[in-house]
């Protein structure tokens, strides 16, 4: 791909980033930030890439370790995030069910 | 040959790149979260493939053990991991990946004769490696392997300023030659660079400069895009590098700091005030029984949880502790600091794992005029977060940063398990106040022991 297609690909990212996290409540900035660190585990790809094309035998080792960090980054990176995720899902459930048992039994909430 | 062709490949890579975008947005709103972090894994996964499918590859054997390896290495860890300990996880996984980013730039050196395509490579070598440093001195901050204090020396402006100087003369060397050496010594360099640039930053600060570096690996990754003329590669590194540096300006914001403060704070000199030894003042100490009969015969009790609740695993008992005291009509929230723990939402992970309901947790903002009609303000296992020092002390390091008000309340109690001084190393007045009783001891232990003394009322 050429330079001026890469640049206005890079552009138009940059802006895209800014703006699909521009309005995002302080409870998610971990798992936001968790999430980010996650996709750019993609380095996996051009660790791959770099890993093929090695002749020599240190090359290939210095890849294949690029390799097996950004596996790393990119894996473990999503099971955390998704692990983070699922307490919040858990929560808003498990809540459902407390309110639906209270009205139930006829319980009345104090507040 | 490859079993894809190119218009297939870009077709694939362009699906990759959009599910990333959709992830981040997905991941920007508490309903979509979850599903916006599988959109991701999803797209990363469509990336991976197809770069199988369509590049002549040698090695492939070794290639996928790599990837088995770093898989088995790395998911037990982020399944197992402590809530906790995530913090530091998650700077490790940067770390490590900015590290990757630096070392496929370094072999894509030998293929390189475009000077803008060496340019690039020495960006990302520079800054993948600053990511790889910085993240392995704020993983062990974080873990505490080392001190969480500000570490300055004299002469460190002049270091640096050395170092980065000798870091750019070495790039512009690696652009003009294509030398392999002179690119192993950037590296280094750029390990120096990130080494310096974290060590003086504080304990509190410390997710704040996470949030950075990850921004930092997103445009090393997209550099090195840039130099395999890989597209998936560009777009997912910009998005990264764009949106986390949104996100560590927000974070700074919530904290009450600018990021350049931060990093460049403690140079500054002064910034260690009152992260001096523990005063001898006394302080009012006070049993299990004393707390339960303040707690239980207030009307309106706020819970201010902190890291040190977290560490003894207390949430459960503080979810419990709760639950008692609404039980005889006492109104219960827990005031949520945008740090509590040690990063923007992290207690709210804790507490919604001890499922305490959600309409209980009150951000900051909500419940800080709330604490002047509260009986009672219980912070177990918080010190910085409600410290006044931040309104007042203005050589203080967490001078600015916003607290919860717990002071307003009629009565302070604190469960600490000694006088340490908080993460940021600086001692709390709030503890020798009058109102202020403090109960001594492991949080999860306290809160037992409060918690048996409240039933028996």
């Amino acid at each position: 791909m050429d330079g001026m297609s890469l640049l206005t690909i890079t552009v138009l990212a940059v802006f895209v980033g800014f703006e699909v996290v521009s309005k995002v409540s302080s409870t998610l900035h971990t798992p936001l930030m968790s999430g980010a660190n996650a996709i750019h585990g993609i380095i996996l790809v051009g660790a791959i890439i770099v890993a093929g094309q090695a002749t020599d035998p240190w090359m290939l080792a210095v890849a294949l370790l690029a390799v097996v960090l950004a596996t790393a980054n990119l894996v473990g990176g999503f099971v955390v995030t998704d692990r983070m995720l699922h307490m919040f899902h858990a929560r808003k459930q498990l809540a459902g069910k407390e309110a639906a048992t209270k009205a139930a039994t006829g319980e009345v909430d104090g507040k | 040959m490859t079993l894809l062709d190119p218009v297939w490949t870009s077709l694939l890579y362009l699906a990759a790149a959009v599910f990333f975008i959709l992830a981040l947005r997905g991941l920007s709103s508490p309903r979509t979260a979850r599903r916006g972090n599988l959109i991701g894994a999803l797209g990363a996964l469509i990336a991976v493939v197809t770069v199988f499918l369509s590049s002549r590859l040698e090695n492939i054997p070794w290639i996928l053990s790599a990837i088995a390896v770093g898989t088995v290495v790395a998911a037990p860890v982020a399944r197992r991991v402590k809530m906790t300990q995530m913090p530091q996880l998650v700077a490790l996984f940067n770390g490590v990946g900015g590290g990757a980013a630096a070392l496929v730039a370094l072999l894509e050196l030998s293929h390189a004769d475009d000077p803008w395509v060496r340019l690039a490579i020495v960006f990302t070598l520079l800054v993948g490696a600053v990511s790889f440093a910085g993240s392995g001195v704020t993983f062990a901050k974080l873990q505490e392997l080392m001190t969480t204090r500000p570490v300055v020396f004299r002469g460190l402006p002049a270091v640096m300023a050395a170092v980065l100087l000798a870091a750019v003369a070495a790039g512009v060397a690696v652009i003009m030659s294509g030398s392999a050496a002179l690119a192993v010594l950037l590296l280094v360099l750029g390990l120096l660079a990130g080494v310096l640039l974290v060590l003086p930053v504080g304990g509190a600060d410390v997710p704040i400069v996470i949030s950075l570096l990850n921004a930092f690996t997103g445009l090393a990754v997209a550099a090195s895009g840039v130099v395999l003329g890989n597209v998936v590669l560009v777009v997912a590194g910009t998005l990264v590098g764009a949106s986390g540096t949104i996100l560590t300006r927000a974070m700074a914001a919530a904290m009450g700091r600018s990021v350049a403060g931060i990093l460049f704070g403690a140079f500054r000199g002064g910034s260690t005030a009152g992260s001096t030894a523990m005063s001898e003042r006394p302080v009012r100490s006070s049993s299990a029984e004393d707390v339960a009969v303040l707690l239980g015969y207030a009307q309106r009790v706020i819970i201010v949880p902190g890291y040190g609740l977290a560490v003894a695993q207390g949430q459960h008992t503080a979810a419990e502790l709760a639950l008692a005291l609404e039980a005889r009509g006492i109104d219960v929230d827990f005031a949520i600091h945008p740090v509590a723990g040690r990063m923007p939402g992290h207690m709210n992970v804790l507490l919604a794992e001890a499922n305490v309901p959600y309409e209980s947790l009150k951000e900051m903002g909500e419940i800080n005029p709330e604490f002047k009609t509260a009986d009672v303000a219980l912070v177990v296992g918080a010190n910085d977060v409600v410290n006044p020092a931040a309104k007042t002390s203005s050589g203080s390091p967490i001078y600015g940063m916003p607290i919860l008000e717990v002071a307003d309340a009629r009565q302070v109690v604190f469960l600490k398990r000694s006088m340490r001084p908080g993460f940021a190393g600086i001692e709390n007045d709030l503890l020798y106040e009058p109102q202020t009783s403090l109960l001594f001891g492991d949080a999860k232990e306290s809160l037992a022991q409060v918690l048996g003394a409240v039933k028996t009322l």
